[in-house]
């Protein structure tokens, strides 16, 4: 590092004075791609990695961090490349919006000897990533059933509210089911309400018409929980049955700490994800910390007797 | 599906009018295979669920049968919706400290949805107006504006309105008088309205002349731009409606509100029978296509019998169908 170092200051000696002050510390440029925020959980994303990027620069007073949001993946792709030639960056931290199409972007940037960091969606190639940051979500359907199963003692008839058609979703969905597959719990219906919760509303509201009995609903997701709560409650049903989402969204979480009966329980899948991946690429770039190569998260199931050190209320999510 | 009523039809005299009654015929096939998928189809509680939840399309989309019929369009309704119910949501947790959480702050929620939405009619129809811009382009820029606004707004999350007011404001979406809920009823009042202005007054009379023929409409001393913008400010207030049952629903917006309810509400004219490059306005056809619209989704959700990765397909082939119904018909006479 000193001879690097050395080389850069006999560059500029010759153009500048001035940075010679600075000189006995190196710069470390840390780039943040993210998805922008369009629904909820990114929208949690988006105000972690906003925090994040705050306390680090606080901290490391040599680091400097460039959060971008793209609001689709061919945005994304020219997100990247505007970091690595416009800002110069060091390191790379994406979550991207895509596997696939993000993948050779991702390897470019790679290709130029920076550091990356990869959150949440895994790339085609992982051979890429510096390090891999990620909730679990086989893991999460799998809990999200367990507890389920364990609730209803073994047998009952549920209904299933999917996300967006994405590996994620299937992810969730297909360990959920495989998890059931041994109990004599019955998925009654099954539908996309695309992690939102007007749709979460209304897809409710058809099974409430559909199926005269239902003992649960696997909502996946906290946003549309929130639209389920609603229908149900509408159709004076809150007795019959117990609704579980995932994600961790405060809204939720608040419930379960107040004993909410209609939502006795949620699992995590938290957008603070990101700034721990931040955060464990800072440290490693600015202290040279050693690092494993993966950090998976846990999908942490919240009941009311944990449910207060996952509340935030600050947060948009 | 493979009807040989056309045969009928066709003839010039004979049978009835398809352009006028397609939209309704599709309408009764539609609850006909409703009842033959599921028979909870026709219980009272899924058809008030229904037509409860076409109101806000249904409500919008009454404004854009003016727009659409005055030749132009409006892209930003969704968006629109959504910054207003936004803004209405913060407009009423900030005023609940001196207002309390009764009425009062509910009609100020109320008065600044409405403000809003009229504004930014009348802004999307002075710029089409005197800005001479195409409606597509100038209702294009607003759209990606209201919705970057509430998303900014809402600092990328969810704006909820504060649990007190909500508990006063609830009645107005789950409400109603007589079983029907209040959304439902202001839904017909709306349409009933327009169907009115639309048919027995000038105003009407003068939108379709400008969207079969704007230089003939100007030369007749049509004041063109005039009734545009009021055509604009009209869907701005239609807007405005559907947000105030909107949100008590959920008592929340966020960057997907009303996503993509722009199209449905154009979807929605255009399976009523109102031709896009307008001239010739149908309410209560954009009435029956709105709920059209709410019903294949239903229906789909009432079934268990198609892979749900085909629900975009049935609705697209369902959407198309009950068009070409009534354009092969009209096309014929």
């Amino acid at each position: 590092m000193k001879r690097r170092l050395g080389v850069i200051s006999a560059a500029m000696a010759g153009l500048l004075l001035a940075p010679a002050v600075g000189v006995a510390q190196e710069t470390v440029k840390m780039g943040v791609s993210i998805p922008a925020a369009t629904h909820g959980w990114t929208g949690g994303l988006n105000w972690h990695a906003q925090q994040a990027e705050k306390e680090l620069e606080e901290r490391y007073p040599t680091l400097d961090v460039v959060l971008v949001s793209a609001s689709d993946a061919a945005r994304q792709a020219n997100d990247l490349e505007d970091l690595v030639s416009i800002h110069n960056i060091d390191a790379l931290v994406i979550l991207p919006f895509e596997s696939a199409p993000l993948t050779d972007p991702v390897r470019q940037v790679k290709d130029q000897g920076k550091f990356v960091t990869v959150v949440d969606r895994g790339l085609t190639d992982p051979g890429i990533q510096d390090l891999y940051v990620a909730g679990n979500n086989p893991e999460m359907g799998q809990v999200s059933a367990r507890y389920i199963e364990e609730k209803l003692g073994g047998e009952g008839k549920i209904v299933v509210l999917r996300g967006i058609p994405t590996v994620i979703d299937n992810q969730r969905v297909d360990a959920f089911m495989k998890e059931i597959e041994d109990s004599n719990i019955e998925v009654l219906g099954m539908e996309y309400a695309n992690w939102n919760r007007d749709d979460g509303f209304r897809v409710m509201q058809d099974f409430l018409a559909r199926f005269p009995e239902i003992d649960a609903v696997w909502a996946q997701d906290d946003d549309i929980a929130l639209g389920v709560i609603e229908a149900v409650q509408q159709a004076g049903r809150e007795d019959e049955m117990f609704i579980l989402g995932g994600a961790g969204m405060k809204d939720i979480i608040r419930r379960v700490m107040d004993d909410d009966k209609l939502v006795p329980a949620d699992v995590l899948y938290p957008p603070a994800m990101i700034a721990e991946a931040m955060e464990i690429t800072a440290r490693h770039l600015v202290e040279g910390e050693p690092i494993e190569k993966e950090y998976i998260l846990e999908a942490t199931l919240v009941t009311p007797e944990n449910a207060e050190q996952y509340y935030y209320p600050d947060s948009p999510f | 599906m493979q009807s040989s009523a056309p045969d009928t039809a066709r003839r010039p005299s004979a049978g009835l009018d398809l352009k006028v009654y397609g939209p309704f015929l599709a309408l009764a096939a539609l609850i006909l295979l409703g009842v033959l998928v599921n028979p909870v189809f026709l219980s009272p509680g899924n058809i008030i669920n229904v037509l409860t939840r076409t109101a806000f399309i249904g409500i919008i989309a009454v404004g854009m049968t003016f727009v659409i019929t005055t030749g132009n369009i409006d892209l930003s309704v969704g968006s629109m919706a959504a910054f207003a119910a936004g803004v209405a949501i913060v407009a009423m947790n900030a005023l609940a400290g001196p207002l309390g959480s009764g009425w009062a702050v509910v009609l100020a929620g109320v008065a600044v949805a409405l403000a809003f939405s009229l504004a930014a009619g009348f802004l999307n129809g002075i710029l089409v107006t005197k800005g001479r811009i195409e409606a597509f382009i100038v209702t294009l820029g607003t759209m990606g504006i209201f919705r970057s606004l509430v998303t900014y707004l809402a600092d990328g999350g969810t704006l909820t309105l504060d649990s007190t007011i909500r508990a006063t404001y609830r009645p107005v979406y789950y409400g109603g008088l007589f079983g029907i809920s209040y959304p439902i009823l202001l839904f017909f009042a709306v349409a009933a309205v327009g169907a009115l202005i639309m048919y027995r007054t000038p105003f009407g009379r003068y939108c379709a002349a400008i969207g079969s023929n704007e230089d003939v409409a100007r030369y007749s001393a049509i004041k063109v731009d005039r009734v545009k913008l009021l055509a604009f400010v009209f869907q701005g207030l239609c807007v405005a409606l559907a947000v105030i049952v909107y949100v008590p629903r959920l008592g929340s917006a966020s960057a997907t509100t009303g996503l993509l309810w722009e199209l449905e509400a154009i979807a929605a004219v255009i399976i009523g029978g109102t031709m896009l490059k307008g001239g010739h306005g149908r309410v209560w056809g954009t009435v029956a296509g709105a709920v059209i619209l709410t019903l294949i989704d239903n229906i789909l959700n009432l079934t268990g019998a198609i892979s749900v990765y085909l629900n975009g397909a049935i609705q697209g082939v369902i959407i198309i169908v009950a068009v070409l119904l009534q354009r092969s018909g009209a096309s014929r006479r």
